[in-house]
């Protein structure tokens, strides 16, 4: 009997994996932390739970996405032509920039990371890499954005993933701060926001897009709370070209593991389809309490 | 003084050191759109009122030896009103120009908590000091009046900072609070002013009788 039951216990420790720091520091903003369990290595703040991973890769298949909202936000590719000009606001692991790069090595990245410790983290463990198409700058997303107005740049493609799950940055959810990134958005460009909110901000947050952008699409999946916001469309493609853009890029995403086919089918527009009460106050640089509304 | 008039600087004083803390935390709320939310914005934001609060406690000390009264200092509070409404109606203006001169995020927040903050904020911290010289009638409890004003103002500065950051950001816009601030600092002089002079009148009055 004993001998089945320690038989039990020691198939039961092999299948439990135990996580194992591999780094961690105390940055001026946070605390980051590095883990590995098993095959995936992953970046933490403040924490050691698995809530507040940043971002993760597959050591043994680092091209292939780990988190679902990482793969939600190529979405984005269905509502433009290549891009050719990407921003990227808020870096943490890199992998973002990494993919991006790989799908199309002629376009220009630029990442901005509030944390040049997160920077150096992600260099360092999650072959992030810069190049002379590549830039990791060091600077707050909103500073950054009002710069590149004054410079007059344009982006094809902005991407807002400046929110962990536990803080958001107030002065980057705001009316405001969406008609700054709408100014350098170029004419057919798209911005693809990473959102966490389930609580009631999801409606203020909805309400400031929509107030800045008009309709707007969602695009989320049933297993969890992320939803991914596809704005700054000056008119939605058609059903055709959309089509055409899925086939086109189907085979391109797959070894990312982005099943580009079954993201299509979870986007879902605001038009005749607004899902928050009419009254809802809409976020500004004057009324921005989102971190208590996100309680 | 009366007892009444001395509950009344003791109140204008903590609702002073209330405003100074509302004021402060929601400086980083005004600078964030412009300068960001880093470290270095509360840097900033700290230095300028702790440099204004320390100019302030000088001249108003200096002020309060000549003429001390009522009056001037309900008209301390009346300036303080008026100088905290350049961050409501020009904070946009001035950020924007900082900002286009200024590349270094660190310098221009810096430029501009001195512009926005530095002068109210001073007149501001003038109250403390002419308080005690209003309150002191003994020297021998001088010590214990300073006491009890540092504790009801700072006690205020408490208060000011959790019901702004807790409550009132969730409640109303940036603006409408300082406005608030800038009214209730505003009708507080006004009834010191008031209370004077009522009081002045009464005094008259009993002096013409005792005649």
């Amino acid at each position: 009997m004993f001998k089945y039951l320690s038989l039990i216990v020691l198939v039961l420790l092999s299948f439990t994996s135990f996580s194992k720091v591999i780094h961690s520091e105390r940055s001026l903003y946070r605390n980051i932390i590095v883990d590995e369990n098993g095959n995936k290595r992953c970046l933490k703040f403040n924490t050691k739970s698995s809530k507040t991973n940043q971002s993760c890769i597959f050591k043994d298949d680092p091209q292939k996405l780990v988190f679902n909202y990482a793969k939600l936000v190529f979405s984005s590719l269905l509502m433009i032509d290549d891009p050719k000009k990407v921003l990227i606001i808020g870096l943490g692991g890199g992998t973002l920039s990494n993919t991006i790069h790989q799908l199309y090595p002629d376009a220009y990245i630029d990442n901005i990371e509030i944390d040049p410790a997160v920077t150096n983290v992600a260099r360092e463990y999650f072959s992030f890499f810069e190049n002379d198409k590549i830039t990791a700058t060091t600077q707050d997303g909103r500073i950054f954005i009002k710069r590149a107005k004054l410079k007059k740049q344009k982006y094809d493609w902005i991407i807002l993933d400046a929110f962990n799950g536990d803080y958001i940055p107030e002065h980057l959810l705001t009316k405001e701060f969406f008609e700054e990134t709408k100014n350098i958005l170029s004419p057919n460009g798209i911005i693809s926001a990473n959102t966490f909110s389930i609580s009631k901000l999801y409606f203020h947050e909805s309400a400031t897009y929509y107030d800045v952008f008009g309709d707007f699409i969602n695009v989320s999946n049933k297993k969890n709370s992320n939803r991914i916001i596809l704005a700054g469309y000056t008119e939605q493609p058609s059903d055709e070209v959309i089509k055409a853009r899925v086939e086109k890029l189907y085979p391109l995403l797959k070894p990312f593991d982005i099943d580009i086919r079954e993201i299509r089918s979870n986007m879902i527009s605001t038009k005749d389809n607004i899902d928050w009460p009419e009254d809802t106050k809409v976020l500004t640089d004057q009324y921005s309490p989102a971190n208590l509304l996100n309680l | 003084m009366t007892s009444k008039t001395n509950a009344l600087i003791y109140f204008l004083a903590f609702s002073s050191g209330f405003s100074i803390m509302g004021i402060e935390l929601l400086g980083g709320r005004i600078l964030a759109p412009f300068f960001g939310s880093s470290v270095h914005i509360w840097g900033s934001i700290i230095t300028v009122f702790m440099l204004s609060l320390s100019f302030g406690y000088l001249i108003g000390g200096k002020l309060s030896t000549k003429n001390a009264s009522l009056t001037r200092y309900g008209l301390i509070f009346l300036f303080a009103s008026i100088t905290v409404l350049p961050i409501v109606f020009f904070s946009q203006e001035i950020m924007e120009f900082i900002f286009t001169h200024v590349e270094d995020s660190r310098y221009g927040s810096l430029l501009a908590s001195m512009v926005l903050f530095f002068i109210p904020t001073i007149i501001l911290g003038m109250i403390s000091p002419y308080s005690v010289r209003l309150l002191v009638t003994d020297s021998e409890k001088s010590g214990q009046v300073a006491g009890i004003l540092y504790f009801v103002s700072t006690l205020g500065s408490a208060l000011g900072t959790i019901i702004t950051s807790f409550y009132m950001v969730l409640a109303f816009n940036v603006n409408d609070i300082i406005l608030g601030f800038s009214l209730t600092l505003g009708l507080l002089g006004l009834l010191a002013i008031a209370l004077h002079k009522s009081a002045f009148k009464n005094h008259m009055k009993v002096s013409s009788s005792v005649i």
